[in-house]
């Protein structure tokens, strides 16, 4: 209580006092007590000095006064403080008044709650009390008995009193209140009003006077009263200051007060909540004898007050009140600024949110009073604000009907529609927007005219009734009688004319109009003739109709339709009629002949003129004829000037020459059949003369048979109709507004609905429509839709007629009754014919105005709606309705509207009518005559194409972009253009030229650089299929996730842990895999470790007995002890970097050693694709270190020997760099490739063979090495291509494919498996087609006719010979493309897969059985080879060497065998072992091959995809003689290119020798000749000493022939007296499959 | 070359990471490294790091802080593949397995001056339920083959991930030579004053009158 500003306490209490007192008054309007008032009011004189004079004025007539006050009291503040200051006009401003209109704002607050209070209730007494004091004793004396009794009783009634007296406390206030209203209860109150008698009379007069507004109140008590001089105004401060002086007075009052007063804060509860003890302890101390026991209870003490002055210092310090004036503009803009106006300078100012001046201002004010608070203003003084977020439109869907689906949550409310401000924006009329608009919507009802449950005689009734209506507007338009009118007038007009002229000296312009109004007669006439028709028929066929009725209601003896046609004669007066109908056909007659006598003489006219010009015509013609017909007269007589004779003449003529026909001579028209026809016209359209008028009427008012009397069908049809019902649903603007009641179908097919539809409508109206719907039992049914036309602005309610809407439907309907149904064939002939289709339709009657308010304004939008109050684009929602749809196709009608709605230019909204606008305003608007898709693309180029195209920077980082191969990786494009150096580009556009420009050098022949073009097309094409597959991610790409461990893993390694451990047999464990991308030079090594080899060539003595055989080396063995048989190392070069390892001595030496090989990328990109596409090989070359003794030189009498250390070469092996890549490691004993002859050198062991499949013999062949390649860090291999490819497969296949191919791989994930392969045309084919007999060379089977084997043998060499090209090199590792036979053998070049199947297509046409082995093999990794079987042995043949073993032999290269395939099936190896020698062939059992076709899912008969036969062209010698030359020729050049310190000379005669052998070489397949071969060599060359060797390659370029001319080191002889021998021999295959030979040879002079 | 026409701009970045939020997860230390295109070439300092561990304090209770500082020079041709900040935080699991905690990346700021980034920090999800329960079991949580996978947009689309947390950076940046050879970057001005309004006007609310 304390906190509370005194002031505003203190007079609320009063107030509240005041009004008690004022009531008790007004109840007992007691005349002494306004004379007791009176005393008082002086009394209080003396001390309130300034309330005083006011106090006087009021008093005139305090009773009623009072009343009033009471009155107003008791209604809310607004209507009190307008009653008020009706009441007290009169009063002077005074400064009291100021104060007191204050009070009624703080009693609103305080008499509610506080001043109930009891304890707030005793203060104001104390504070009161001085101003009392005498005054209470005059009191009258029955008043101060009530009190007494009164405290009494409270005070009992206070003892008890809990600790929830205060709640009852606030009953008492309302008691209080209410109290006023019944006599006695009011009395209690009377000693406090006695008491403050004086204030309270005071604060009632104040309450009485002056105005106080809502803003006045709140401001002074929440004014800041610090001294601001500059916050308010003069006037202001000066009210301020007196009404501080008052309020001071009051303080000084309560200060004296202070002193005698109770304390009543620190008051024991208990007592304190007894709300009048205290008072009365304090005021009536002196009156009662009480006293004493009062004080019994109470416990006085002393007041806390705070003083006045020091609580609003208090308050100031923590409160703040903003101000509500408008702050000046100056304030809030930073120093020296002028506001600037957004809006003035041309741009677009969105409308803000509206705020009411006064809660802007406070909100100003406030800002200004914050830090930084000038921030919030904008340049122009306000606050910043954005536009307006209310969208114009809702954007909420329609809610869709589901009531029995809809949560109770979302069920909708009931809630009365409000008027928004921003809803009636959309009405056009915007100068109003409070507006609103009502469509009354007048549905009136319904007539079907047609209705599928209408009877037969309904079909008929409707007909008549239409017939009728027709009869009826008819009659009221009454043409026929104002055409009968205009025809007399005619009629008259013209006879006047005729006899003014007297038919006489008729001037042309009269003629004229004669003629113009006879014309006008004819046409009325004829007019009025069919509409006279028209009225004759429709009579008569209502008379027809009716009498159908009839019928039909005599046939079907009920009756449907309350119709009945009535015929009222209309009796005329026979004669006049008569005499009017003779007349009529008179006066016809007569003008019908006056035309056809006009029309006859026009027409004789024109007669005349044509027979003139035949006549002329006539005569030329005979003039002509005369001169022919001289030599003959015969019929000269003849010629007279009868028409008819002419015409004879001339028709015997006629063909000759052609003339105007001769017009036929006119018929005078008939004037009795022109009487006879008008009569029997009048008599058909008019009725008779004298017949009666017949006037049909058509009522209504027939019986209609009731129910029970009517048939069966009947019945039902009347049921069915009972049962329907119709209502019509109203549609505004295509949304449901409202429906009207749904009414039963009435007998007669009317439906009265009636209703009125008040649409208050917010959008712009667009369409009306009325839907009617047919309700039969529970379905329901559109019937038809009506659109209503919308209203004019004045078409209001009451003025707009009723109008009928016709609507039809065309459902179908049947029944089975009575009903006629709809669009159903009727017919009312006894014999069908004459069909009718009826549709349903009717006449919807109603009407659609605009409303009128209650006091009969129109709700409807202006009619001109130019908004001039509010601007902005409001209008642009009116674009359509101010011009019409058409419209906006008018500039000229949109620039007008535009400029008439002021769009705001610079409104974002408007900104396309803008520029169309102004498109429109700059002259024609020019439809371009292109169409373009993206037209600002061009503006968006920052350079053109052509630019772009010669900008190298640009052009740079395109190429890159596309990953070019040469761009790829490319770092750090130039900043600037002059910086990009033409080189950059000069590989790749050699690059470009070379794809057109065929190099003829490198590739030797044409045809093989054309395929090379070839296939670098195919490379290019399916790389770039497989650069856009590879940007397709799996997961798997991104996400490493642990695989979930199976429980049979899980299994296997608790097993593991419980494996011995074995120390001294480690094992191999994987190494961490590197991914590519972060490597750069130097960081890959290749690691080689050449572990050992077997039977390396031994050398041979040097000797020169021809007689000595190979058997010869291993006679003695202690001669073998005696004699190094050979120091062989090996050799590796990668990437033209050499490395070896020491010399080991023996054929079968050990090395165990490492080698390690740099390794680089070729640009220095190391990405998979990259890697996978380097074309590097691995050199493992094996020599014989040769150490020769050149001399001893005893120079010092030592013993130095200079010695000579040579190397020859003993074999190779090549491995791909990208084999090694793909396996990532390779480890196993390769064959040594060994040339055929080795000069010097024989083998270990040479045991004769005997041409068959014999284990031994391939062990005797050439030298093996066991080695282990592998990349260090070990490198991610690439991945194939996931990507699916189109196929023609069935899908069926394909999916069994795949499930074959996963079981595969779950089961065996060693073994390869494939069923589907890509053809190069990148489809998806099943492995089968691929496999069919395709016929060899014939010239191979020619070879050996009756060995088969050895034909076999040459196919497979054939084959062999044929380059062999790794997919994973030209196709950049991306998948393994499978070629046909016929395109392998054009390419010329091809995979292992290639090999193999023609390989194996060659067998099986031989008639051999044959298989695909798909498998891996070392050292190529996944391969194909050929499998066949033959006298009960199988036999694997290595398709890319052409070499073949036994299942058994141990060197086959042959690792893993994972399926077979042939024409018919694949069968999946599920043995045990893989390894060849392990397992069985046999395919038939089902335990060890898994068949892909079984019997469950059998073989579709797949087609081959190979040819049928393959064409060779025939062996081409000469080709092959001109390839040798060139070949030798190039390799003469770089043997002597590679020696560039040497001199290098060639041995003729040797040359002549070898090549004399080479071809003896191929045609023994290298074998059996050696020795021979050798023997001659030796003779020849005396004590040469001699190594060389044949080399033997297929040929494919030139280049990997130097390169293998190069690995074998022959040019590396470092001996001066060297010379060198070379042969060349190519020798031709079918098909231009060549084989070359190359013998190279070192002679060294002994 | 001559300083008038330089054929390269230099891009220093100094600053820190500064620290993380991660509810549900401590002792995290974080791997960072710059991703950045073709045409960049790192000049100096660190191009890859690795912080600290660091655990949450007591009083300030899902802070991490690392303040481990960031000092790196680029210098391009071509602004194309600017460089981008790719951080991964780890941190051990229940079990005391080490396993990924965020995964996030952002380009380094442009414009010269003071920037702060918050990243939001991401974990590839397990592909499905049974997996998610095996990969917490085990410790082995799915992650990216590559933390670079999250500064490029190229098959992104095949994985689903979740939101762990956020790793604040601080970056000064400064650069050489971008405007002469025509890359304008924006005035650098003080970025300061900006933020500090815009956040002060979210939290104020100008037209509730």
């Amino acid at each position: 209580m304390a906190t509370l500003a005194p002031s505003a306490e203190f007079r609320g209490k009063l107030r509240k006092k005041g009004r008690a007192l004022q009531e008790t008054w007004a109840k007992n309007k007691n005349e002494d007590d306004v004379q007791a008032l009176v005393p008082v009011a002086t009394l209080s004189k003396g001390k309130h000095q300034t309330t005083m004079k006011e106090a006087q004025s009021s008093e005139e007539d305090p009773g009623e006064t009072l009343k009033r006050t009471l009155r107003a009291q008791r209604q809310r503040q607004k209507k009190r403080l307008l009653e008020q200051s009706s009441a007290h006009e009169s009063h002077d401003n005074d400064d009291v008044e100021k104060i007191s209109t204050i009070q009624p704002q703080s009693e609103d607050r305080g008499s509610a709650e506080k001043a109930a209070d009891p304890m707030n209730l005793s203060k104001p007494p104390s504070g009161a009390q001085r101003g009392l004091g005498s005054g209470i004793q005059h009191s009258p004396k029955n008043l101060d008995d009530i009190v007494t009794l009164h405290l009494q009783e409270k005070l009992r009634a206070a003892r008890p009193a809990s600790r929830l007296q205060s709640l009852r406390d606030r009953d008492t206030i309302t008691r209080f209140d209410r109290e006023v209203d019944h006599d006695g209860a009011g009395k209690h109150d009377v000693p406090l009003a006695i008491r403050t008698r004086v204030k309270f009379r005071e604060a009632a007069k104040r309450a009485v006077k002056g105005l106080p507004t809502a803003e006045e109140a709140y401001g002074f008590f929440t004014y800041n009263f610090e001294p601001d001089p500059k916050d308010g105004t003069v006037r202001m401060s000066r009210k301020k200051q007196k009404q501080r002086k008052t309020v001071e007075e009051d303080m000084g009052e309560a200060d004296e007060q202070e002193d005698s007063e109770v304390d009543e804060d620190n008051q024991d509860e208990k007592i304190g909540q007894s709300e009048e003890v205290p008072l009365v302890q304090e005021e009536e101390e002196g009156l009662f004898a009480i006293q004493q026991s009062s004080q019994d209870f109470l416990e006085v003490k002393k007041a806390e007050y705070r003083g006045y002055r020091k609580l609003i210092q208090r308050e100031s310090e923590l409160l703040f009140t903003p101000s509500f004036r408008t702050v000046p503009v100056a304030i809030k803009l930073p120093e020296n600024m002028k506001p600037r106006y957004l809006e003035d300078e041309g741009l677009y100012v969105g409308e803000r949110p509206s705020v009411s001046l006064t809660n802007e201002n406070i909100l100003e004010n406030r800002i200004l009073k914050m830090e930084e608070g000038k921030k919030w203003f904008g340049d122009d003084g306000r606050i910043i604000a954005l536009p307006d977020p209310i969208k114009e439109s809702s954007t909420r869907p329609p809610l869709i009907h589901m009531e029995e689906d809809l949560d109770p949550a979302l069920q909708t409310v009931y809630k009365k529609a409000l008027k928004s401000k921003y809803a009636g924006l959309y009405i056009s009329s915007a100068a109003d927007p409070e507006g609103d608009y009502q469509l009354d919507v007048d549905v009136s009802g319904l007539i079907f005219s047609h209705h599928p449950l209408f009877s037969r005689e309904h079909v008929l009734g409707a007909r008549l009734a239409q017939l009728y209506d027709q009869y009826l507007t008819r009659q009221h338009n009454n043409l026929t009688g104002h055409l009968t009118d205009k025809l007399n007038g005619l009629r008259r007009g013209l006879r006047n004319m005729l006899e003014i002229h007297g038919g006489q000296c008729l001037t042309q312009a009269v003629q004229q109009r004669i003629s113009e109004y006879s014309l006008e007669v004819q046409n009325t006439r004829q007019l009025r003739d069919s509409e006279q028709e028209k009225d004759r028929t429709l009579l008569k066929n209502m008379v027809k109709v009716w009498k159908e009725i009839k019928a039909l209601r005599e046939f079907q003896k009920f009756t449907n339709t309350p119709y009945k046609l009535c015929l009222r004669k209309e009796n005329v007066d026979r004669a006049s009629d008569k005499q009017e109908y003779e007349d009529e056909i008179l006066a016809e007659v007569v003008e019908l002949e006056a035309e056809s006598e006009m029309d006859y003489q026009r027409k004789l006219a024109e007669y005349k003129k044509q027979l003139e010009e035949w006549k002329l015509w006539r005569r030329k013609q005979k003039t002509k004829k005369k001169k022919r017909k001289k030599k003959k007269k015969s019929q000269a007589q003849g010629d007279t000037e009868d028409e008819d004779e002419d015409q004879e003449v001339s028709e015997s003529e006629g063909p000759a020459e052609e003339g105007p026909p001769k017009p036929e001579p006119l018929e005078k028209p008939d004037l009795d059949s022109i009487e006879q026809q008008v009569r029997e016209k009048a008599s058909r359209i008019r009725r008779k003369p004298g017949e009666s008028i017949l006037i049909p009427e058509l009522s209504a008012s027939g019986n209609i048979t009731a129910y029970e009397l009517c048939p069966r069908a009947e019945k039902a049809r009347r049921d069915h109709v009972a049962k329907c019902f119709l209502f019509i649903k109203i549609l505004y603007n295509n949304k449901e507004v409202s429906q009207t009641d749904s009414r039963s179908l009435s007998t007669d097919f009317r439906v009265h609905f009636g209703q009125i539809f008040n649409l208050k409508i917010v959008n712009c109206p667009q369409s009306i429509n009325l839907q009617v719907f047919e309700e039969i039992g529970s379905s329901c049914s559109l019937l038809a839709q009506v659109f209503v036309p919308l209203p004019e602005p004045s078409g209001l309610t009451g003025s707009v007629p009723l109008e009928e809407f016709e609507f039809s439907s065309n459902q179908r309907v049947m029944f089975d009754h009575e009903g006629v149904g709809s669009d159903v064939p009727l017919s009312f002939e006894a014999d069908g014919s004459n069909k009718q289709i009826l549709m349903t339709s009717g006449k919807l009657a109603c009407c659609v105005s605009w409303g009128t308010g209650e006091d009969g304004t129109p709700l409807a939008p202006p009619v001109s709606q130019q908004p001039s109050g509010i601007r902005s684009g409001l209008g642009y929602f009116d674009a359509v309705t101010y011009i019409g749809a058409s419209g906006l196709y008018d500039m000229k009608k949109i620039g007008e509207w535009a400029t008439q709605s002021r769009l705001d230019p610079n409104d974002p909204k408007n900104a396309s009518i803008m520029q169309l606008l102004k498109v429109a305003s700059g002259g024609e608007v020019t439809a371009p005559e292109y169409f373009r898709l993206e037209q600002l693309q061009q503006e968006f180029d920052f350079v053109t194409d052509e630019e772009l195209d010669r900008s190298k920077r640009l052009r740079l980082l395109r190429l890159r972009n596309q990953e070019v191969a040469e761009f790829r990786n490319y770092k750090c494009v130039p900043a600037l253009e002059r910086e990009v150096t033409d080189e950059v580009f000069q590989e790749y556009e050699k690059r470009l030229k070379e794809g057109e420009i065929i190099d003829t050098k490198e590739h030797l022949d044409p045809h093989r650089a054309l395929v090379a073009k070839y296939l670098q097309k195919i490379r290019e094409s399916v790389i770039n299929r497989f650069r856009l597959a590879k940007h397709h991610y799996h997961l798997s790409d991104l996400v490493i996730e642990e695989e979930i461990p199976s429980i049979g893993i899980l299994g296997r390694n608790l097993f593991k842990l419980a494996e011995p451990k074995r120390p001294l047999k480690p094992q191999r464990k994987e190494r961490k895999k590197v991914t590519t991308q972060n490597l750069s030079d130097g960081d890959i090594k290749l690691l080689i470790n050449i572990i050992r080899a077997y039977s390396i060539p031994i050398r041979r003595p040097q000797s020169n007995k021809p007689g000595q055989s190979s058997q010869g080396v291993i006679q003695g063995s202690d001669w073998l002890l005696s004699q190094v048989q050979v120091r062989p190392f090996v050799e590796v070069s990668f990437q033209r970097t050499v490395l070896q390892t020491t010399t080991a001595d023996g054929p079968n030496p050990c090395w165990n050693e490492e080698l390690q090989l740099p390794f680089s990328a070729p640009n220095g990109d190391y990405s998979t694709a990259s890697l996978q596409s380097v074309k590097d090989e691995v050199f493992i070359n094996i020599f014989d270190e040769v150490v020769y003794e050149t001399g001893v030189n005893d120079k010092d009498r030592g013993k130095s020997v200079h010695t000579q250390v040579e190397r020859h070469w003993l074999g190779s092996v090549k491995i791909p760099f990208s084999t090694i890549y793909s396996q990532t490691r390779i480890d196993g004993t390769f064959k040594v490739n060994t040339p055929a002859v080795l000069l010097g050198y024989s083998k270990e062991r040479s045991y004769g063979t005997n041409g068959g499949y014999d284990i031994l013999r391939s062990l005797s062949e050439g030298a093996f090495i066991t080695l282990f390649i592998t990349i260090e860090p070990q490198l991610v291999p690439g991945e194939s291509i996931r990507e699916k490819f189109d196929t023609q497969e069935p899908e069926h296949l394909l999916q069994a494919s795949e499930r074959f191919e996963r079981d595969a791989v779950q089961s065996h994930p060693d073994r390869p498996c494939i069923t589907t392969v890509i053809d190069l045309n990148g489809k998806t084919v099943f492995i089968t087609r691929y496999i069919r007999p395709l016929n060899p060379p014939q010239e191979l089977l020619d070879a050996f006719p009756s060995n088969s084997q050895e034909a076999m043998a040459l196919v497979a060499r054939f084959v062999s010979l044929i380059p062999s090209l790794p997919d994973s090199i030209s196709f950049s590792g991306a998948c393994d493309l499978w070629s046909t036979c016929d395109q392998f053998l054009t390419l010329l070049a091809g995979d292992e897969e290639e090999h193999a199947v023609l390989l194996c297509n060659y067998f099986l046409s031989m008639g051999k059985k044959a298989w695909l082995i798909i498998g891996t093999a070392i050292p190529e990794g996944p391969t194909a080879y050929v499998l066949t079987f033959e006298q009960s042995r199988y036999v694997i043949w290595n398709p890319s060497s052409g070499q073949y073993y036994g299942q058994y032999d141990t060197f086959c290269p042959l690792q893993t065998v994972g399926c077979l395939v042939n024409a018919d099936n694949v069968w999946f190896n599920v043995q045990q072992y893989t390894s060849p020698m392990r397992m069985s062939f046999d395919t038939t059992k089902a335990k060890l091959w898994k068949p892909f076709f079984s019997r469950s899912f059998s073989h579709p008969g797949l087609s081959s995809v190979q040819p049928e036969e393959l064409v060779y062209r025939h062996i081409d010698k000469a080709a092959a003689a001109e390839l040798q030359d060139r070949i030798e020729k190039i390799l003469k050049e770089k043997i002597m290119e590679w020696r560039p310190r040497q001199p290098t000379r060639w041995n003729r005669y040797c040359t002549t020798t070898l090549k004399h052998f080479l071809p003896k070489l191929e045609l023994s397949g290298g074998q059996d000749i050696a020795e021979g071969h050798r023997h001659e060599l030796q003779n020849l060359l005396g004590d040469n000493r001699i190594s060389g060797f044949p080399l033997n390659l297929p040929f494919s370029e030139i280049r990997p022939i130097i390169e293998a001319v190069y690995s074998t080191g022959v040019h590396n002889i470092q001996a001066s007296n060297a010379e060198f021998a070379l042969a060349v021999y190519v020798h031709p295959f079918p098909n231009n499959v060549l084989s070359v030979w190359v013998y190279l040879a070192s002679l060294v002079r002994t | 070359m001559a300083t008038n026409n330089p054929s390269m701009f230099l891009l220093t970045v100094n600053g820190q990471i500064e620290g993380a939020n991660f509810p549900e997860f401590d002792n995290l230390y974080c791997k960072y490294c710059f991703v950045y295109g073709h045409d960049w070439v790192p000049s100096s300092g660190l191009e890859e790091g690795i912080t600290q561990i660091t655990c949450k304090g007591i009083q300030s209770s899902h802070k991490l802080i690392w303040n481990f500082p960031l000092e790196t020079t680029f210098k391009s041709t071509n602004p194309s593949g600017w460089p981008q900040l790719v951080m991964s935080v780890y941190g051990p699991d229940a079990f005391g397995n080490d396993v990924i905690r965020g995964y996030g990346a952002t380009h380094i700021p442009f414009t010269p001056g003071q920037h702060t980034r918050t990243i939001p920090m991401f974990v590839p999800e397990p592909s499905w339920r049974l997996q998610k329960f095996t990969s917490w079991l085990l410790g082995r949580r799915p992650e990216y083959t590559d933390p670079k996978v999250v500064a490029q947009g190229e098959g992104r689309e095949v994985t689903r991930v979740r939101s762990q947390g956020f790793v604040t950076v601080s970056f000064h940046i400064m650069t050489k030579d971008m405007k002469k050879l025509g890359y304008d970057t924006g005035p650098s001005g003080p970025a300061n004053t900006q933020s500090a309004t815009s956040s002060w006007s979210t939290e104020g609310q100008p037209y509730n009158m």
